[in-house]
């Protein structure tokens, strides 16, 4: 590990003024994905700025009749949550799939929207990647790329964004709450905070330097029913090949309405409103759950090793879509 | 709190086992790094150092983290309890007992870390936090088979001894029943 300075804040006016008083600062939350990568100098930040003497920790309603997630609510506190599990299951069982109940104790809700990809060669400083250090060159593209995205990815980065949370948060329709350096406050839904890769893999996100996420606010609960199919090579403790985050209602013997998001396969936390438009009025059916799927992967690009995540995609959405409607896949 | 310099020794006091221990570290020092090296608890064992293998596990604040995943200034505040604090020779804690007493090793390099985590791991049942097993969310989850493997698997055992450290950790917590603890 590079050596770095170290702060542990005592409340969040001095972890924002500390992230500004010296250069390349970066807070720590958990540290599960910081130290991780800067034990392999992968990440070498100067400076970090220890967020977690910061009064973060709280889950409260919003006057909305939803949830206020504190930014420090470790994974595995939010998972456990009476509200989370009555009333968001989709997020509980999200939560709970991923990494193992150490890491989820120490993990964050603003450190694992925040983690970085899992590919192989972005964790291998010897090799050439475009996210790691720009402009070197992709080794997934054309090489060992089993694990990477087919959705939202550029000539210059195919890495899949690994976060289960992340997944049920977007199709929760979560917002994160944020404070610039600057005092002033901003709310992001998380299709503003996350970023494509484009031409520019090592910038992930749409947060300016400095700046604190403080909380996740959910809406009111949605109605219908909720669940999380997450398909990897292990029964635990492994990152998702493919996910799905569903919520659908019904109305007699028609959807009445479909939320629908996808991990594993973007570059970051997926949805496709179209594919949900599509679902809405409509009678459940196989042939209606391959349309939805059509749509969702008219743009996914498979790249040798990872194109079974294509049809894999397909059957666990009709699979998801079978249970929530309870229909026969 | 101020900036602590790189590549400076600042002091440092953290209290493992119910005592405190005072040392002058370097910032990059995780927790693992100084219960072993600076403390001499050397029962908490290196595995992976990335958060992938267990061994590292203790418990703070009652809660089982993975050791090598945190700096040690992150826990001036906390109570941190490692396999030395749990039981000792002549003392053993009864869930150590029931590791030897159902063979739950061969090597024993993960055993440290399998048996934080599963006191870790009886306390978020018995808070009645669900996991990813649990048929529903709600009540109270059972302790059966699939939870404790599902609970569990963030510890590996490269020994493969999981069928008996399955049978240690389900005989302790049906004594744990028996004494309606
Ligand atoms: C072996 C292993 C298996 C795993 N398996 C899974 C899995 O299956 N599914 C899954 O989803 N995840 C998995 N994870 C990842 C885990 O969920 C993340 O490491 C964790 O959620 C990160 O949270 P943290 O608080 O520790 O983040 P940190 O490591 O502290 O921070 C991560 C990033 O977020 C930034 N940050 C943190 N908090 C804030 C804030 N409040 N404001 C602004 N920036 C902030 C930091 O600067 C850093 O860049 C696994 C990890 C490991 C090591
Ligand atoms: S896919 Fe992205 S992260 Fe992986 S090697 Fe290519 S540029 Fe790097
Ligand atoms: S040494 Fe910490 S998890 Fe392996
Ligand atoms: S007993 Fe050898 S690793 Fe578990």
């Amino acid at each position: 590990m590079i050596a770095f300075d170290y702060l542990r804040a005592a409340d969040r006016d001095q972890a924002l003024s500390a992230a500004q008083s010296r250069d390349g600062a970066r807070f720590i939350a958990g540290g599960t994905n910081l130290l991780d990568l800067m034990k392999l100098q992968v990440e070498a930040p100067r400076r970090l700025v220890d967020i977690g003497a910061l009064d973060l920790r709280q889950i409260e309603r919003t006057d909305e009749g939803g949830l206020r997630i504190g930014a420090l609510v470790s994974n595995a506190d939010l998972a456990a949550h009476p509200l989370v599990r009555a009333r968001y299951p989709v997020l509980s069982r999200a939560i709970l799939a991923g990494a193992s109940a150490q890491l989820r104790n120490k993990a964050t809700t603003a450190g694992n929207l925040l983690q970085r990809t899992r590919c192989y060669f972005f964790y291998d400083p010897a090799v050439p990647c475009n996210k790691r250090t720009p402009g070197s060159g992709c080794s997934a593209i054309g090489g060992f790329n089993r694990i990477m995205a087919v959705l939202g990815t550029s000539e210059q980065c195919i890495a899949s964004h690994p976060s289960d949370m992340a997944v049920a948060m977007r199709v929760l329709d979560a917002r994160v709450e944020t404070v610039l350096p600057s005092g002033e406050r901003r709310a992001l839904s998380l299709d503003e905070l996350y970023r494509l890769p484009g031409d520019t893999p090592q910038i992930e996100t749409h947060l300016q330097p400095g700046e604190l996420i403080t909380a996740v606010l959910l809406p009111s609960p949605p109605t219908g029913r909720q669940t999380y199919r997450k398909v990897r090579d292990r029964a635990s403790y492994a990152f998702a090949l493919v996910s799905v985050a569903g919520i659908v209602s019904m109305e007699q013997d028609r959807i009445s309405g479909a939320a629908l998001a996808f991990g594993g396969v973007g570059t970051m936390p997926w949805r496709d409103r179209a594919a949900e438009d599509l679902l809405v009025g409509q009678q459940p059916s196989r042939a209606l759950f391959d349309q939805a799927a059509d749509t969702v992967l008219a743009a996914a690009i498979g790249h040798g090793e990872n194109d079974f995540k294509i049809p894999l995609l397909r059957r666990t959405l009709a699979a998801v879509l079978g249970k929530l409607t309870e229909t026969v896949a | 709190m101020d900036w602590i310099d790189a590549e400076v020794e600042a002091p440092l006091t953290l209290r493992v086992n119910g005592v405190p221990h005072s040392v002058r570290i370097d910032t990059r020092t995780t927790l693992l790094d100084a219960l072993r090296e600076r403390f001499g608890l050397t029962g908490t064992k290196k595995g992976c150092d990335h958060g992938q293998c267990g061994a590292c596990t203790v418990l703070v604040n009652g809660r089982r983290i993975n050791s090598c995943l945190s700096l040690a200034m992150m826990h001036a505040d906390d109570e941190i309890t490692t396999i030395e604090g749990v039981g000792a020779p002549g003392a053993l804690h009864p869930l150590q007992t029931a590791f030897i007493d159902a063979d739950g090793f061969q090597c024993g390099y993960c055993t440290s870390g399998q048996i934080c985590s599963a006191l870790g791991m009886l306390e978020e049942v018995a808070a009645g936090w669900p996991s990813h097993v649990s048929g529903d969310l709600m009540p109270a989850p059972p302790l059966d088979l699939g939870e404790i493997c599902e609970r569990m698997s963030g510890n590996l055992c490269r020994c493969a001894a999981y069928p008996r450290i399955v049978a240690a950790i389900q005989s302790y917590a049906a004594s744990r029943e028996g004494e309606g603890a």
